[in-house]
C-alpha cells in the first residue's frame, strides 16, 4: 500500500519501508536488554512488595524507582525510611553504595562523548546493568550509537519502574515461585564478563577484577566488600599500567 | 511509619543526591570539549573488563561453599552457562538456560 518514494532516505528496511528510526534503535537494543527484562521485573516486584510491607504504597515506589533509580541502594534506603531522620547519613551511604558508578563513568568517557542533550539522560540512568551492556554492545549499522544507547538505557529504566510497580500494586498475587529467576543478572554479567575477556587486550583486567573482588570478599566479607574491591582493581591497574 | 511525608522525601532526595553524584562526577571533571587524561583514558580502557569481573564476584558475595549446598547451585549453573556461551555465543540462550537450571537446582534438586 506504500507509494514508492523516490526520496526515501536511507535506513529503509528490506521490504522497501522505512522504519522510524526510534523503532530501528528499539528494536536493535530490546534482544540485549531481556536478560535485565527479566531480572529487573524479579528484582523490582520484590522491591515493591518490601517497601509496601513496610507502609510505603505505589507512589513512594515510584518516587524511589523513577527518581532516586538506585537498585541495591533502593532496598538499603527501606532502613533509612522506617528509622531516625539522618539526611546526611543517607547521602553518605548513597554515596558509598553507588561508589562503583564513578568507574563506570570513566569507562563510559569516550563512548557518551559528543551525545549532545541525551547525555544527561544516558548518565542518569546508568544503572550496572545498562552499564555493562552499553560497554560491549555495538549497535547495528544503520542504527546510530545514540539511539541504541537511548533505547538500552530507557528499555532497562522502564522495566525497573515498572516492575517495582508491578510489585507494589499486584504483589499479592503473584504465585508463581521466582526464586532463583535474578540469577538472570548474575548470568548477565557472567556472559558479558566473558565476552570482555574474549579480546586479549581485556583479559588481564577481567582477572584482575575477579581476583581482587574475591581478595576483598575474603578480608571483608559479603557486606563491605564493594569499596575495598575497588580501591584493590584501582591500585593493580596503576601499578601495572605500563603492562597492561 | 516513623518518619513524617516530609521527612521522607528528604531522605528520598538525598538518596537519590548520593546516586546521581557519583554517576555524575567523572561527566563534569571530564567534559566533552575537555581532553581526558591519558590514565583516566587508560582506566576507562581497562576497567570494563575488570568491573565485569567484580559484578561476577558481587552477584556471589553471599554463596558459602563450606555449608549445603556448598555453593553448587552456582557452580554448576555458571560453568554449563559459560560452556553454552563458549560453544554458541548466543546470549539470551546461554543466559535462559543457566537460569532455569539454576532454578530447577534452587527450586527442585538442593532443598
Amino acid at each position: 500500500m506504500t507509494k514508492t518514494n523516490q526520496n526515501r532516505p536511507a535506513g529503509g528496511n528490506a521490504s522497501g519501508r522505512t522504519t522510524p528510526a526510534w523503532r530501528r534503535a528499539l528494536t536493535a537494543a530490546f534482544p540485549h536488554t531481556v536478560p535485565v527484562l527479566t531480572g529487573y521485573l524479579v528484582l523490582g516486584a520484590a522491591y515493591g512488595v518490601l517497601m509496601q510491607s513496610k507502609g510505603f504504597g505505589a507512589p513512594w515506589v515510584l518516587l524511589m524507582s523513577a527518581v532516586a533509580f538506585c537498585g541495591s541502594m533502593q532496598f538499603a534506603a527501606i532502613t533509612l525510611l522506617t528509622s531516625a531522620f539522618d539526611p546526611l547519613g543517607a547521602f553518605i551511604m548513597s554515596v558509598m553504595v553507588n561508589a562503583r558508578h564513578l568507574f563506570y563513568g570513566v569507562s563510559m568517557l569516550e563512548k557518551y562523548r559528543g551525545l549532545g542533550g541525551v547525555k544527561p539522560i544516558l548518565i542518569y540512568t546508568l544503572s550496572d546493568e545498562t552499564f555493562s551492556i552499553v560497554s560491549s554492545a555495538e549497535p547495528p549499522a544503520d542504527v546510530p550509537r545514540k539511539s541504541f544507547y537511548l533505547a538500552i538505557s530507557l528499555l532497562d529504566y522502564v522495566y525497573w519502574v515498572g516492575g517495582s510497580l508491578l510489585g507494589s500494586l499486584a504483589g499479592q498475587f503473584i504465585r508463581f515461585d521466582t526464586t532463583g529467576l535474578d540469577f538472570a543478572l548474575t548470568g548477565l554479567f557472567v556472559v558479558l564478563f566473558i565476552e570482555q575477556v574474549s579480546d586479549p587486550r581485556s583479559r588481564i583486567s577481567g582477572i584482575i577484577g575477579i581476583v581482587c573482588t574475591a581478595a576483598a570478599r575474603a578480608i571483608f566479607g559479603a557486606d563491605q566488600l564493594v569499596i575495598p574491591a575497588m580501591v584493590l582493581v584501582l591500585a593493580v591497574l596503576l601499578i601495572g599500567r605500563k603492562k597492561l | 511509619m516513623t518518619l513524617t511525608t516530609t521527612q521522607a522525601l528528604l531522605i528520598a532526595l538525598a538518596v537519590t543526591a548520593g546516586a546521581m553524584l557519583t554517576r555524575f562526577l567523572p561527566f563534569l571533571l571530564f567534559p566533552d570539549n575537555r581532553p581526558v587524561p591519558k590514565i583516566v583514558s587508560y582506566l576507562g580502557r581497562t576497567l570494563p573488563a575488570a568491573m565485569m569481573g567484580l559484578l561476577v564476584v558481587y552477584c556471589l558475595r553471599n554463596v558459602s561453599v563450606t555449608t549445603a549446598p556448598y555453593g553448587l547451585p552456582e557452580l554448576i549453573s555458571i560453568a554449563v552457562l559459560a560452556a553454552l556461551h563458549l560453544w554458541k555465543r548466543n546470549v539470551l540462550l546461554s543466559i535462559g538456560v543457566g537460569t532455569v537450571l539454576y532454578m530447577v537446582l534452587v527450586q527442585v534438586v538442593f532443598v
